[in-house]
């Protein structure tokens, strides 16, 4: 891999980035893998990094059915945090956090990481309950977690109406100073290089069509560039991993929605931090080009199609402008969707399936970019192992059967 | 039609050019004059201003380059304080008096910018320089990230809230047209005449679109004519709307469209009452996409200097706005629209150079025009740099053939024209995927959407005579499609012309330097070729790489360029290549506007009880529930918030108080088959409900986890009334029709919500009966004839009442519910009544102190959907004999475990210590971190009627563990030392409520 440095781009700059290398290799499917990972998303990208990296099994493809990162990865609003309420999801969300603190420097792709602080606000009375429940739990669970009252949230974010005559007046907040967020984008091609530059053929425009089974093992999977063959197979495909687990004969308990977030003009800077409120539902920062970024809530119904309803960004935008009144006048410029797994306790599934050879890693639904490196690192774990990391055992399927739910949004209330 | 009829606003005024108005305005602090009818920007060129602007990477100085939506460089902050609006393009904003703008980035002036020296550590900043820098030290990151800060956004956002109202409107149609253009207007004319309901939307404050900027004749009349002809025609029809200033700006499924209509232009102070812009949302049976064409531009060095412009602007600014730019002009153009400007820069007195790619042509009808007019033409030809320094003053031209010949020519304007590429946003939004045209050079609707058609420019076809038919055709095609049978309107032939065909090319390998595509991101030629080096061979991650098309204009102009290059670099044709994607909005819509009066106060209406002025005139304080706004306490003068809650309590104990609780969510249910649909939802069973006989329910989610919870009373055979949580009163209706229509369509049963019809009020505490007694007739009241848990009809205070017996304190208590428009009478008499006794009323606060004491659960505070009925040791009502919902997932090895966390009492070793709420609790206060976490602390209050604090918490395998010590670990270090109790803190035999 050709190392990326300031150095480097001086040395480039001189003879007029003429002799950049390619950053992964476009190769064409080979007959036969060790392990063929479906969806070349961020989290399929990085289990195939981590596969390489930590258990040293090079002879992988990931196969993307469109462009790598075009799904979830590259259409969301990149919030990362570690605040999770229940124990197993702050232990696996605070993983993940621990390995974005230092990507930058082991992909040699900056992934523009940056802790600039999450906070979520608290409108009612059990808000307040609800966030003091999740900062102590944060706290003990050994994760930076502070309470804000309205007048420290003016301070740290000035734009904020804190009106105690609001309709739903700023209580107070959680806030995690290591949250952020960080470039899509560079988290999907940071890991494809670094892959790719330990021998991981990332395959694009490849699409799944069907799984192979042989006498109940998956030994492969039909694409539309022709049959590929592995002895294990991981599905990382977010909104259509059910679909792809359907190809096996196997249902997932997946509901696929659409998800829809949208960008201002770019302004200059007003807004440092990542505010998040669920009771009026919309979470908002500022990018480094100067747009704000806004989530809206998913659409009620289920599909596949990467738009959602007009309605729920008329919503979204009225919270913002009810928060932040000084947005009112700015304009909204892009809109899109995308297609989020919600599983019934709104937390991932990863694991093993019944089928032997077949893995699976999704039901991340509104919230798994921030999950990217620890989610890749735990499913690359269970794949070499063939049995979970402690870390994961808490979120594999059989939870589903055993009741042993962890309902993060019904306790925290707080997606993404 | 229904929908209100746009009072003419200022923009309406003076459409078309009037210079005997004149308009002062200011532009980066200098004073100029337009006049009524200019836009910024054309008032701007009037006034000789030619750089508006700098780049937003390399802060390149920039000018005007086009007239429309796809201006890339003349972005302004247009007006001041509260009512200044960022990132404005000049092209789109009418003058008016007084404007004031300031160009987004000008650095200290648009003649000197420090950061212009940017410029010269350029070469060290390709695209994506950033993704491969800034790495280490890695403790300097946070200080990189602030200087890239430093250079980010365009505009600045409004110091002060917003003061201008916005609104939105629902209309439905026949038929919509999009685009005010010849197309546009011809089709809406053949569906008005044939009597169909029409809305005919225009971006622009004047009809006519393309028409505007060229004096054609079209049906024998003037352009100008024509198009006032047509718009009075339409105007004297009722059925047809007319929307100018009014940019559709989304397309959903199902023919759903948004369009943003601007009233007041951006950066004006607004009359009161009035509003600024208004978001139309239209559902259409048909709809016509009329949107136009947008000019590409070429690709040679330094393409972006001051003074280029597209040459259909360059028409525009001639032929609507009367402005003479040039004297000197070089028209760049491989097609023959590119002529058109050059006739209208020779008409405005200029000596023109037109260079254009293709072979002469025999019959080429500008041959002789060029003759007479003394304007060479040179055919073959390209121009491979532009030369200036604050403006084009030079162009380098190369004629291929003979020797390759190099030519310079003078010229204080460059006019381009690369070809057209049809608007097709709409189109892509809906789910098309354009075709591209290899012969038209462009990208036109390729499969035909249902409901959905192209014509004019917008479908590839460029003549005003293929304009006029397509839109007649659709017209009539849509009346179809509506049922209604078209009349057509005359028309005259319209003389073809013969047109030259396009020669599309888009880079010129030889010409090197900096050719640009896209000018607000600065996205060169090389950096779609380092992209392309480097191994981003998609589309999109070139355009993610490169950033081509992020900036306001969204790519109008140069992306379908860009991708052009791309496929050239991929050695791929341009449909292998494709497109990226198109998203909505189409052009930048104010945010104000699309939350329109959801806002303040209505930004989710507030939902108030029959009692809130009596609750306000009685001092209340309100907490938030849900949507609703609930008496929390009633401080009396002097009172602390701890004080009142503490009298409430015991005046609820010891004498008699009230609560208003018509908050609480009340469902009526009917048929014959409720008691089995009651019986399937709750957990316990109801067949034996005998009617007068009410009884506490709960509710379980599938996952066998508490959802809510409430008292069902039957009222009458197969008539029940359910009462739910506050916060949980839709959800629980939404619920129960869920599995009503989806699971069990058979069930003959029937639910209203009847929450608002019905207002509550409880009257609880030793005295109630006494209290009651005074204002109640035809009821006895006595416990023997109307036990605890049962129900009457009754007059209260001469109004007829629905009266339970039941109460959430543990006290003797009655629950009356009565029509909310009769209610504070009923209030009132009870108060009165109650006045012997001292009676108080209370808030949410006191209520859950009271119900905390008895161990009564609250759902979402003492629940948190991961709770179930066994883990609040409420077996008792989880039936052994029925199916209900949730009950097999009861069953699972999970939920039957015994060390889950269960529902207990927490008490202080400290009486007076009151835990905090939330609190985690811990086994071992001394385990260093990461902690074991074995509960938490749901419920926790001041009891003044015990004389201590008392807690409510889930506590792992807390049911076994009564009496055993744990502590509460803070996340400020602190912990304190709790014992596990008993849930019910107060008349544990539950005697009371039943006097
Ligand atoms: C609008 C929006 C906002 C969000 N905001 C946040 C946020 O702020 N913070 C946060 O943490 N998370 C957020 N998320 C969630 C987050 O984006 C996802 O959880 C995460 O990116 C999922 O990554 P992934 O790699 O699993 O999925 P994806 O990136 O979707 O990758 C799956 C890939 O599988 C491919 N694929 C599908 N079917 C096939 C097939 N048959 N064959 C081959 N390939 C196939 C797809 O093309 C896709 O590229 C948001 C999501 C959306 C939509």
């Amino acid at each position: 891999m050709q190392r990326f440095s300031a150095l480097r781009l001086l040395g480039h700059g001189l003879t007029g980035h003429k002799h950049w290398r390619q950053s992964w290799r476009h190769p064409e499917p080979k007959r036969e893998y060790d392990v063929v990972i479906v969806g070349g998303g961020g989290h399929g990208l990085a289990t195939a990094y981590y596969l390489a990296r930590e258990h040293g099994m090079t002879n992988i493809a990931v196969v993307e059915k469109g462009w790598i990162g075009g799904g979830n990865t590259g259409r969301n609003t990149t919030i990362v945090r570690s605040n999770y309420l229940w124990d197993e999801a702050a232990h696996l969300y605070e993983k993940s956090l621990k390995l974005w603190e230092g990507l930058s420097h082991e992909l040699n792709f900056n992934v523009m990481f940056s802790q600039r602080g999450v906070m979520n606000l608290a409108h009612s009375l059990q808000d307040v309950r609800d966030a003091e429940r999740r900062a102590n739990a944060n706290v003990l669970n050994g994760i930076d977690s502070e309470i804000l009252t309205p007048e420290q949230i003016r301070q740290k974010v000035p734009l904020i109406s804190i009106s105690p005559t609001a309709r739903y007046p700023v209580l107070g907040a959680t806030f995690q100073p290591r949250g952020g967020v960080a470039r899509h984008d560079a988290i999907t091609w940071g890991y494809a290089r670094a892959a790719d530059a330990l021998g991981v053929d990332i395959i694009q425009n490849c699409e799944v069509t069907g799984v192979l089974k042989e006498s109940g093992h998956v030994v492969g999977v039909e694409t539309t560039r022709g049959v590929i063959r592995a002895r294990k197979v991981g599905v990382v495909a977010a909104g259509h991993s059910s679909v792809i687990a359907q190809m096996a004969g196997l249902r997932l308990p997946i509901e696929s929605h659409p998800l829809q977030a949208f960008v201002s003009e770019p302004c200059k800077p007003a807004l440092d931090t990542v505010v998040m409120s669920n009771a009026v539902h919309a979470y908002i920062s500022q990018s480094d080009k100067g747009e704000f970024v806004v989530g809206a809530g998913i659409d009620g119904y289920n599909g596949y199609s990467q738009s959602g309803g007009y309605n729920v960004i008329e919503g979204a935008v009225a919270a913002i402008v009810e928060l932040f009144p000084t947005l009112s006048r700015i304009r909204l410029m892009r809109q899109w969707g995308g297609i989020v797994d919600v599983a019934p306790d709104a937390c991932p599934i990863i694991g093993l399936t019944p089928l032997k050879g077949l893995y699976i890693n999704c039901g991340w639904g509104t919230g798994g970019f921030k999950s990217t490196p620890g989610s890749g690192w735990v499913l690359a774990h269970t794949i070499a192992h063939n049995r979970p990391h402690e870390l994961n055992l808490p979120f594999t399927l059989e939870r589903f059967s055993s009741g042993a739910l962890i309902d993060e949004h019904g306790a925290a209330g707080v997606a993404h | 039609m229904s929908t209100p009829n746009a009072t003419t606003s200022h923009l309406q005024e003076g459409l078309t050019v009037n210079s005997s108005r004149r308009l002062n305005f200011k532009f980066n602090g200098r004073s100029y004059q337009g006049v009524v009818g200019d836009t910024l920007a054309s008032a701007l060129l009037a006034n000789g201003v030619i750089v508006v602007g700098r780049s937003f990477k390399y802060r390149r100085r920039r000018g005007i380059v086009s007239d429309g939506a796809e201006e890339p460089n003349a972005i302004v902050q247009l007006g001041s304080g509260a009512t200044t609006v960022p990132n404005i393009r000049a092209t789109q904003v009418m003058l008016y008096e007084g404007l004031e703008a300031t160009s987004v980035n000008k650095g200290y002036s648009l003649d000197f910018d420090l950061r212009a020296i940017i410029r010269l550590a350029g070469r060290f900043m390709p695209p994506g320089f950033y993704y491969k820098t800034f790495m280490s030290p890695k403790k300097l990151w946070p200080f990189y990230e602030r200087l890239i800060r430093l250079s980010a956004g365009l505009g600045e956002i409004p110091k002060s809230p917003d003061p201008d109202l916005y609104d939105s409107i629902n209309a439905h149609c026949d038929i919509l047209v999009v685009g005010g253009g010849i197309a546009g207007l011809s089709a809406a004319l053949t569906a008005g005449l044939a009597g169909a309901r029409v809305i005919i939307t225009e971006q622009q404050p004047l009809w006519g679109g393309a028409l505007l900027g060229r004096p054609e004749t079209v049906v024998g009349l003037s352009s100008k004519k024509w198009i006032e002809q047509v718009i009075d025609r339409l105007k004297g029809m009722k059925e047809v709307k007319l929307l100018p200033n009014c940019c559709l700006f989304g397309a959903y499924d199902h023919h759903f469209y948004t369009a943003c209509e601007t009233r007041y232009p951006p950066g004006i102070t607004i009359p009161e009452g009035e509003v600024r812009e208004r978001v139309w949302k239209i559902r259409a049976r048909q709809v016509i996409h009329a949107t136009g064409a947008i000019e590409r531009p070429l690709l040679y060095k330094n393409n972006d200097l001051p003074g280029i412009m597209l040459a259909g602007a360059v028409s525009a600014y001639i032929n609507r706005w009367d402005i003479t730019l040039s004297r000197h002009a070089v028209v760049f153009t491989n097609n023959d629209s590119g002529y058109r400007a050059a006739c209208d820069l020779v008409r405005s007195g200029a000596s023109v150079v037109v260079v254009d790619p293709r072979a002469a042509s025999e019959t080429n009808r500008y041959a002789k025009w060029s003759d007479q007019n003394r304007v060479e033409i040179l055919n073959q030809s390209w121009i491979t740099e532009a030369r200036g320094t604050l403006r084009v003053r030079s162009v380098i031209v190369k004629r291929s053939g003979e020797g390759n010949q190099q030519f310079e020519f003078t010229c204080d304007l460059l006019a381009v024209s690369g070809g057209w590429n049809p608007v097709l946003h709409l189109y892509a939004y809906s789910g098309g995927k354009p075709l591209f045209d290899e012969q038209r050079g462009c990208f036109v609707p390729n499969a035909k959407i249902e409901g959905q058609q192209q014509i004019g420019a917008a479908n590839g076809s460029f003549s005003l005579a293929a304009c006029l038919n397509e839109g007649v055709e659709a017209g009539i095609h849509a009346l179809f499609e509506c049922g209604y049978s078209a009349s057509v309107p005359e028309t005259t032939e319209i003389e073809s012309v013969e047109e030259q065909p396009i020669l599309p090319f888009w880079r010129l390998a030889e010409s090197g330097g900096e050719q640009f595509i896209d000018l607000q991101n600065d996205t060169k030629v090389a950096d779609i070729e380092l992209a392309v080096a480097e191994g981003y061979r998609s589309i999109e991650h070139i355009k993610r790489y490169t950033l081509l098309g992020f900036g306001t204009d969204q790519g109008k102009m140069g992306n379908i360029v860009g991708m052009a290059v791309a496929a050239g670099l991929l050695k791929q044709t341009i449909p292998e290549t494709g497109t990226t994607t198109f998203r909505p909005p189409y052009t930048p819509v104010t945010f104000g506007a699309i939350a329109g009066r959801h806002v303040g106060p209505l930004f989710d209406t507030v939902r108030k009880t029959a009692f809130h002025s009596w609750h306000c005139s009685h001092g209340a304080e309100f907490e938030d529930v849900g949507q609703w706004r609930r008496p929390w306490y009633y401080p009396r003068e002097g009172e602390t918030m701890q004080q009142a809650v503490n009298r409430e309590c015991l005046t609820a104990r010891n004498q008699v108080a009230m609560i208003d609780a018509s908050t609480l969510g009340k469902i009526d249910i009917q048929g014959p088959d409720a008691v089995t649909f009651l019986d399937r939802i709750y957990t316990n069973g109801w067949g034996n409900l005998k009617p007068g006989r009410c009884r506490y329910g709960l509710m379980l989610g599938e996952d066998g986890m508490v959802m809510d919870d409430g008292v069902t009373t039957c009222l009458g055979p197969n008539h029940y009334l359910m009462t739910t949580t506050t916060g949980g009163a839709a959800r629980v209706l939404g619920w129960m029709e869920r599995w009503l229509q989806t699971e069990w369509p058979e069930l003959k049963v029937y639910f209203t919500s009847v929450t608002d019809h019905w207002a509550t009020i409880s009257v609880s505490g030793p005295f109630a009966r006494k209290t009651f007694e005074q204002v109640c007739e035809q009821v006895d009241l006595s416990s023997a004839s109307f036990p605890f848990l049962s129900f009457r009809e009754g007059v209260v205070a001469g109004v007829p009442t629905r009266i339970f017996r039941i109460s959430f304190s543990g006290e003797l208590g009655f629950e009356i519910n009565v029509n909310a428009n009769a209610a504070q009478g009923v209030w009132d008499a009870i108060w009165e009544a109650g006045q012997e006794y001292g009676i108080t009323a209370y808030g949410t606060e006191t209520m859950h102190v009271l119900r905390a004491e008895k161990g009564f659960i609250i759902v979402g505070q003492d629940t948190d959907g991961s709770v179930t009925p066994i883990d609040l040791g409420m077996n008792w009502i989880v039936s052994k004999k029925k199916d209900f919902i949730g009950r097999r997932s009861l069953a699972r090895a999970d939920t039957k475990r015994e060390d889950r966390k269960q529902l207990v009492g927490l008490l202080t070793s400290d009486p007076a210590r009151v835990l905090p709420e939330g609190a985690q609790l811990v086994a071992n206060p001394d385990e260093p971190l990461p902690a074991t976490m074995i509960g938490h602390v749901t419920s926790s209050y001041w009891s003044e009627n015990i004389g201590r604090s008392i807690a409510l918490a889930l506590v792992r395998g807390g049911h076994q563990k009564e009496g055993q010590r744990i502590y509460v670990r803070n996340r400020d270090g602190e912990t304190i030392a709790v014992n596990i109790s008993s849930s019910v803190f107060f008349d544990p035999e539950g005697e009371r409520q039943n006097v």
